[in-house]
């Protein structure tokens, strides 16, 4: 299963969790009961609620966020294999059309005129990783592709009347087939 | 299952409208509504030609695209804020004249943003992200971009007249805006259980926004001066920040305006207490501060922004969601749980528009994670969010009040039984189609779209014909509900 199909069943197991507190609550609106005890029971369910709250979002956050999920935005990488990509009204240009798989990619982002979004789709025509590209700063994006196929660049920040056509393409071929091109 | 209910406490007389306060209410909301379903009719336009259904060439599109995005913040805006002075009035002296000031500069920043898009043919979107508004290829002049983002500082200097008025009027009750927050509770003492949580709540919204719309402002004439003076360059990132803390928090304040209204009714229809506690000062208290530094999960995918804000953005939007979790939807819930509820239509609105604030910030709080972003950011699984907590969440709550307010000069009750659960059925195959698509990687703001793609544009387009339908008989309802004489109304409601 990837990641947005994992995103998509959490999602619809925590709004089906919120439509079932909704359905309870409101199917036992009709029967009055003491407000003091109605409350009272709430209060004390609400402390572990919160607890709850707490600790998953605390235990999601630190296994989300360790390792950083950015690369370091200060350093060329050594080993990556490097693509330069601008984005312009309403093209893309990159300096590779070919790139090795199992091979970390270190793709430097900007922009020549307004704001793009630079998204990589694979092969299943899903969003494998994106991001900005921004005039007047360059953002490194770091990625190993891991399926040899054709990729697609889409530009996902709106910026202008073509926006939806800026599109461009690369090639991710297995380790041992890639030359340079 | 309506039980009669006792009048006095559902119509307070200190909530009586004089005849001058019915007319600017009437403006408000009459303007509200049919904006709002010319908004709908845009958002419609723009599924069914995603659908192909329609053909829409792409600058129509993304001019409509421009003009629902500002006209529905806008109006959303305007709408609960009149959530906000309703209330608070009963606890402070609002200056009416203010009121009425708000809404002739809305009306005609608005005019200006409608003449910039239609006439000027400007389509820089509703966040005018810099530089786009001076980068049109063509397609528009820089005075219809000017034009766009003086109709937004009409509308910006409008709320803030607002807010400021609500600060004045706060202050002389209640010492300081402090004590108006109930902050002198938070660690101890006894707190009074008389202290409005309208109070609490208009305090919070007017302090923040006002600080957002001043980023705005500043944003605004930053880019003004660029486009009569483009040797004056500005920073795309500051730019950017700026941006998106005034957007993130004018659409959260409308949130925050609206939830007065389920403090405030959801009570008298439950019939049982709900009492303000520490809890809800924290809450309130905490989400000030919260929603003001939240903002950079707009730009994680910027990855030349301070890492250390990156972290924030996640951190904070998954702390955002404690107060809605357990303070709010919780103690709504818990007001409405064996209460023997009288399920009139500003009930039923109050309680869909927790299920949507509660549900629509599920898939939000998860796209604030940035490794989740990476894979989300910018396709339909955003507006998929957004329009769940504002069409199903916000939207309700001014509806409720809206229904509250013409009480029994309400048309029909065709609503209750038929129009009201189209409205939800629409509203969840309209948001579902979004979320939908956007875990299938369907960008956002396209105007065209790939074959695969179609199946969830139809299901979002059917979705909002329906939501549309429903919303044409709310409109109707309340408008000729609001219209009728006041002595065909309910007796202890209006005066004059």
């Amino acid at each position: 299963m990837i990641a947005q199909d994992k995103v998509w069943m959490l999602t619809l197991a925590g709004i089906g969790l919120v439509t079932l507190a909704f359905i309870y609550v409101i199917a036992n609106a009709g029967k009055p009961a003491d407000s003091a005890q109605v409350q009272k029971s709430a209060y004390a369910i609400r402390r572990w609620w919160f607890l709850a709250l707490v600790l998953a979002g605390a235990g999601v956050a630190y296994a989300t966020l360790k390792p950083f999920p950015i690369g370091d935005q200060s350093a060329q990488s050594q080993t990556a294999q490097i693509v330069d990509a601008v984005g312009r009204q309403w093209s893309w240009q990159l300096s590779r059309s070919q790139l090795k798989a199992g091979v970390p990619v270190q793709f430097n982002v900007t922009s020549a005129d307004v704001n793009h979004g630079f998204a990589i789709y694979g092969p299943n025509d899903r969003i494998v990783t994106q991001v900005q590209a921004m005039p007047g700063f360059t953002n490194r994006l770091l990625y190993t592709f891991t399926e040899p196929g054709k990729y697609r660049v889409l530009c996902l920040e709106y910026c202008g009347v073509a926006h939806h056509g800026m599109a461009a393409e690369f090639d991710v071929v297995a380790a041992d087939d890639g030359g340079r091109k | 299952m309506s039980a009669t209910l006792p009048v006095d406490s559902l119509y307070p007389a200190n909530e009586a409208l004089s005849r001058a306060e019915r007319i600017v209410v009437n403006l408000y909301v009459i303007s509200a509504l049919v904006v709002f379903v010319l908004m709908m009719l845009l958002g419609l336009t723009m599924r069914m030609g995603q659908s192909t259904w329609l053909e829409v060439p792409p600058d129509v599109f993304y001019q409509v695209m421009t003009a629902h995005g500002a006209g529905m913040v806008g109006t959303i805006g305007l709408a609960s804020s009149v959530v906000m002075w309703f209330f608070l009035r009963k606890y402070v002296r609002l200056s009416l004249s203010i009121f009425a000031a708000n809404y002739a500069l809305f009306m005609l920043g608005a005019l200006a943003i409608l003449g910039s898009v239609f006439i000027g043919r400007y389509a820089g979107a509703w966040t005018f992200l810099y530089p786009l508004p001076v980068h049109s290829m063509g397609l528009w002049s820089l005075n219809a971009a000017a034009l766009f983002m003086l109709g937004y500082l009409l509308i910006g200097v409008g709320f803030l007249l607002f807010y400021l008025d609500a600060m004045l009027a706060i202050i002389r009750v209640y010492g300081n805006l402090g004590r108006a927050l109930g902050l002198q509770w938070l660690f101890g003492g006894e707190i009074d259980k008389s202290h409005p949580k309208t109070v609490v709540a208009s305090t919070m919204v007017a302090i923040t926004n006002s600080i957002g719309i001043l980023a705005g402002a500043v944003v605004l004439v930053m880019c003004l001066v660029n486009i009569y003076f483009p040797s004056v360059g500005l920073n795309a990132l500051l730019v950017k920040n700026l941006t998106f803390l005034f957007g993130h928090m004018f659409i959260n304040a409308s949130i925050y305006m609206g939830v007065i209204a389920v403090y405030e009714l959801l009570p008298r229809y439950s019939g049982r207490p709900y009492p303000i506690s520490r809890a809800f000062l924290w809450s309130w208290a905490s989400s000030l501060v919260m929603v003001l530094i939240v903002y950079p999960h707009h730009l994680l995918m910027d990855y030349v922004m301070p890492h250390w804000m990156l972290v924030m953005g996640q951190v904070i939007s998954y702390c955002a969601g404690l107060p809605v979790f357990t303070v709010t939807v919780y103690g709504a819930l818990t007001n409405v749980y064996r209460s023997g509820m009288r399920w009139r239509m500003p009930a039923k609105l109050l309680m869909l528009s927790m299920f949507g604030w509660a549900a629509g910030i599920v898939p939000a709080i998860i796209d604030g994670t940035i490794s989740v972003n990476r894979l989300m950011h910018n396709t339909q699984w955003v507006p998929g969010h957004f329009h769940f907590y504002l069409l199903l969440g916000v939207l309700p709550m001014v509806l409720a009040l809206m229904y509250h307010v013409i009480g029994e000069r309400a048309p029909s009750r065709a609503s209750d039984t038929l129009t009201f659960p189209l409205y939800i059925f629409g509203g969840l195959v309209f948001v579902f189609a979004f979320l939908a698509a956007g875990h299938m990687s369907t960008p956002r703001r396209f105007a065209a779209h790939l074959p695969q793609w179609l199946a969830y544009d139809r299901m979002g387009a059917i979705g909002a014909a329906l939501v549309i339908t429903a919303m044409l008989v709310f409109t109707v309802q309340i408008v000729v509900g609001l219209l009728r004489s006041p002595g065909n109304g309910h007796p202890a409601h209006a005066v004059g």
